[in-house]
């Protein structure tokens, strides 16, 4: 099997509303797939019924194989997780916070400290490691969370608007790690809105309230749609759905 | 400072409150059932409270005591011993609160003057113990008395009482005015608190402290609509106390309306006060209910008389608002007086209020500077 | 679980990091403690008692010099005008008065019935009653003076003699059981305010989110929730109860292993408890709010500071759902009648299944997965 994500008409349900309608696609291992659309649009939605933390209405769907009703709590410890809101506990300082991730997913003292000091000199945070993580810039905050949430060298790793409020050159910076995750053969699975982010991903799919109305690479989108840009690709597709 | 500024702002707190029903729910549903569940069952009434014999005499006489004392609604015989290490057992099963100790010979002595009556009563609970121990002198000496009237054709001396302004010495018209008032206490300071702790927190607070609008302002604007809140609770809870447990009215009703509302504030202010010191939520919900439950239940004179406190602790008892609030609402609900009677205690409340929302708008303003 | 010692430290650090926290957890409680236990006595002394007195014979005036050495009252004397009387009870000036007539004297020697109308500010409940009790010990003990020729030979009754012993407490002194009580409802409220709040905070921050995608159990979660309040709870009590001895000298009669033992399990239903409701609720006011609507019931019904017995019998039943009770009766049974294993059998019985009933139901409650 080499789908490191698949779904099948995946539907969420909140009442009368529909968060994410029958949406079907998949993500080969080692891929950084990206997840587009407006706020509101279904993306965290998606995201949290493929990490676990929200029940389908209906359909299927599979994460690093393993089907995500029976197996919820099997695939956690193959995934890894970066949510919208910041994750870190603001009150610990940066290593407290390495080590306790590290423990939570079952990592020996030896393998944090080892993996831990390579993530913060790769980050060139050595020197803040007994800082409280309260007390840094919100970039580093991110990019300290993203490192966290590979620590444990997870199959794939789910990333719900990782650069939201970062300035450009962070958010640069944090791309240049997406890219050596899935160098190192880490499936990325990235939500965003920001359009040009959408450029760096091997596929993206856009989601608009909650229906997926495309996926593929970005150059056959813009292809497809006779578009210089993703920005152009995405108004055609919003306004052809008016 | 203009109307419109604080009407809008008044109107933005009520939203806050009303779209949070959870909140609501516990604002309105919680007090109900306490004053209810309380009113019932926190009482100093004696009522069948379990009591042993050791009758080492068992004739006419002492049997005839035993089953006065225990026809009576306080008390109710539940252990029957004949050694004294029984009565050891006894207690340590918590079988029984006392036991009357009956000498033998018990008639005899009582005709020549000689008997005498021990009450052994398990004082680990010392308070009830005491009360326990009155209550038994009181019926035996009473029987006593009636018997040796009988016997020896004398008259004697009987008290005869009359409790003022609880005729039925009931527990409940004492215990509800108390109730109202820690509640009234408890959740308008833990209301305010919270809510500017919370405005702290999520960083708007910093927005209010920019605006142009005045500390006063702000504070007011906190103040009022738990206020109305508040107050409408107190209407609730002194309705319960008056259809279900039958708790008068005596004195003015406008009054009464007026105290509340004076003793809202109060706690209202003493909760914005709390809220300028702390940070957070958790703090400003720490201060108000952890640090402010024991003092108020305790020292406020709701169950245990100030007047029998050590003297330190009764000049600690003069800080606390609602020891006046007590005062105050039983003299006008159960005395029935008039402002003549409670004017001290309001205006010692009106001066805490007073303080209480000047150091609010002190604290306040040093953060703007 | 060997994820469990990571999950702890985290807690604990969390805990003792937030300076603001630490004062409230322990000094707030034993400062409480040290003031609040003074309290709480129904003890009554100096009550303030007015009499009126119409007769101005022997008799009465060496019945007034009985309540003047009486340890209870203060005697004040004042007009025979029961409207000033009732004046002064109205403005709370005096606690009682005590009306004795004009033909008292007489009527004592001439026996005929007696009757004193005590006045009573009926108020204070308990300080009525004992107002009543005390004074009317005092008259029932009084003996008119023998000196004319008739009296002699005709008794005047003596009154039984009823003496109390006070098993357990022999000085009575109210401290001993309110000192260990008010620690107990101290203890437990820090507990239960604590790690209600606990959850549900991370909840508001986001963090739960984080935790709930890690492979992280829910049995870990909770015993890492809750181990470090148990500490600190049993910590607490015994700095607590170093300092009733050491400052109030409250009698320890029984085993302390055996008190900590019970307290130990007692902890596990109220943190268990407060972190169901975290796990109910959605913001640290709500968590709140919930709390102290179940802690106010438990500690006013649970029998330290007005008797259990005293209450209706529904709302007896109600006490039986009551932890603080349990804990309440024990610490009584053992610290000062020196109750041991046999006689508390029956609460470690009922509060070890109220243990293990209210944190399956916060495992079960708590939802890696919601909606």
């Amino acid at each position: 099997m080499n789908k490191a994500i698949t779904a099948n008409k995946l539907t969420k349900k909140f009442g009368n509303f529909i968060a994410t309608n029958a949406i079907t696609f998949d993500v080969d291992k080692g891929e950084v797939f990206g997840f587009l659309g407006a706020n509101g649009a279904g993306k965290t939605t998606a995201i949290k019924m493929l990490t676990g933390l929200s029940r389908p209405t209906s359909g299927e769907a599979t994460v690093a194989g393993l089907d995500i009703y029976r197996h919820a709590e099997q695939i956690k410890q193959q995934i890894g997780y970066m949510s919208q809101k910041f994750s870190l506990y603001e009150d610990m300082t940066v290593s407290e916070n390495i080590e306790f991730y590290g423990g939570i997913y079952g990592l020996k003292r030896s393998e944090i400290r080892e993996r831990g000091g390579k993530s913060l000199d790769q980050l060139s945070m050595t020197n803040v490691r007994n800082h409280k993580v309260n007390s840094l810039p919100l970039g580093w905050k991110q990019k300290l969370a993203f490192a966290v949430a590979t620590l444990h060298k997870p199959g794939i790793v789910f990333l719900d608007e990782p650069t939201g409020g970062v300035d450009p050159i962070t958010r640069r910076q944090f791309w240049e790690m997406i890219y050596q995750a899935a160098e190192e053969g880490i499936t990325v699975f990235v939500t965003t809105h920001y359009m040009d982010e959408a450029e760096y991903c091997n596929r993206i799919s856009i989601m608009v309230e909650g229906l997926m109305v495309a996926c593929d690479s970005p150059a056959a989108l813009k292809s497809l749609h006779n578009a210089s840009s993703i920005e152009e690709v995405f108004i055609k597709i919003a306004r052809n759905k008016e | 400072m203009k109307g419109h500024v604080l009407r809008a702002f008044v109107k933005k707190e009520f939203l806050h409150i009303f779209r949070d029903y959870r909140t609501l729910m516990v604002l309105f549903g919680m007090p109900i059932a306490q004053v209810i569940l309380f009113g019932y069952a926190i009482t100093t009434e004696l009522r069948d409270v379990k009591i042993g014999v050791w009758d080492m005499s068992k004739d006419q006489k002492s049997i005839e005591l035993i089953s006065n004392i225990t026809s009576s609604e306080f008390f109710a015989l539940n252990d029957n011993v004949s050694a004294s290490h029984e009565i050891e057992a006894s207690f340590k099963k918590g079988r029984v609160k006392a036991f009357l100790v009956f000498p033998n010979d018990f008639g005899n002595k009582l005709e020549r003057g000689t008997a005498s009556i021990q009450i052994i009563a398990d004082a680990s609970d010392p308070n009830t113990a005491n009360i326990i121990t009155n209550q038994l002198t009181s019926i035996i000496q009473r029987w006593d008395m009636l018997e040796k009237s009988k016997t020896l054709r004398r008259a004697f001396i009987d008290t005869e009482v009359r409790m003022h302004y609880n005729p039925e010495s009931k527990s409940v018209l004492l215990f509800v005015p108390g109730v109202i008032t820690i509640i009234l206490m408890l959740v308008s300071a833990m209301l305010t608190s919270i809510s500017i702790a919370r405005e702290k927190e999520m960083g708007n607070m910093e927005i209010l402290l920019v605006s142009p609008l005045k500390p006063a302002v702000v504070i007011i604007g906190k103040i009022l609509p738990y206020l109305m809140l508040s107050l409408v609770n107190a209407l609730i809870i002194m309705g319960i106390g008056n259809v279900v447990f039958e708790v008068p009215v005596n004195g003015s009703f406008v009054l009464l309306l007026l105290e509340c509302l004076l003793f809202i504030v109060v706690a209202l202010s003493l909760g914005v006060f709390i809220s300028t010191k702390v940070e957070s939520q958790q703090m400003a919900l720490m201060m108000s209910l952890f640090a402010l439950m024991l003092p108020t239940i305790l020292l406020s004179g709701f169950i245990f008389p100030i007047s029998s406190m050590p003297l330190p602790l009764q000049w600690i008892s003069h800080a606390m608002p609602p020891k006046y609030f007590i005062i105050i609402i039983k003299a006008i609900m159960l005395k029935g007086v008039g402002i003549a009677h409670i004017w001290k205690e309001t205006l010692i409340l009106s001066l805490m209020a007073v303080f209480f929302i000047g150091l609010s708008v002190k604290n306040y303003k040093s953060r703007l500077e | 679980m060997k994820r469990l010692p990571f999950i702890l430290k985290k807690e604990f650090i969390q805990i003792f990091r937030n300076k603001a926290m630490l004062p409230i957890i322990f000094v707030v409680p034993i400062v409480q403690l040290l003031i609040l236990a003074n309290a709480a006595d129904f003890e009554i002394r100096n009550i303030r008692l007015d009499i009126s007195d119409a007769d101005k014979s022997a008799d009465s005036r060496e019945l007034i010099s009985k309540f003047e050495h009486s340890p209870f009252f203060e005697v004040s004397y004042i007009g025979q005008d029961y409207k000033g009387n009732i004046e002064r009870l109205d403005r709370r000036e005096s606690d009682a008065f005590l009306t004795i007539p004009d033909n008292f004297s007489h009527d004592l020697k001439s026996n005929h019935e007696v009757k004193l109308k005590l006045d009573v500010d009926g108020i204070d409940g308990q300080k009525a009653n004992l107002t009543y009790f005390y004074a009317a010990n005092i008259i029932r003990g009084f003996r008119p003076r023998i000196n004319n020729i008739q009296m002699l030979g005709k008794k005047f009754p003596v009154p039984i003699q009823v003496k109390p012993r006070y098993w357990y407490n022999p000085e009575l002194d109210y401290k001993n059981l309110m000192v260990p009580g008010i620690l107990a409802v101290l203890v437990t409220m820090v507990g239960m305010f604590l790690s209600s709040m606990n959850i549900v905070r991370e909840k508001e921050i986001g963090t739960i989110e984080q935790l709930n995608v890690t492979p992280i159990t829910k049995v870990e979660f909770i015993i890492g929730k809750l181990f470090p309040f148990w500490v600190i709870s049993l910590v607490e009590l015994g700095i607590g109860l170093t300092f009733g001895k050491l400052i109030f000298d409250i009698p320890i009669v029984g085993s302390l292993p055996l008190l900590f033992s019970f307290t130990a399990v007692y902890l596990l239903v109220m943190l268990g408890f407060g972190l169901l409701i975290s796990t109910f609720t959605h913001t640290q006011q709500q968590a709140m709010f919930v709390s102290w609507f179940f802690l106010v019931i438990f500690i006013l019904m649970g029998g330290l500071f007005t008797a259990i017995e005293n209450m209706p019998s529904w709302a007896q039943k109600i006490t039986w759902f009551n932890p603080v009770s349990y804990f309440i009766e024990v610490l009584r049974l053992v610290l000062l009648k020196g109750s041991g294993f046999n006689d508390i059998m029956r609460y470690f019985g009922i509060v070890g299944a109220m243990a293990l009933v209210v944190n399956s139901i916060a495992i079960f409650n708590y939802k890696k997965r919601q909606g």
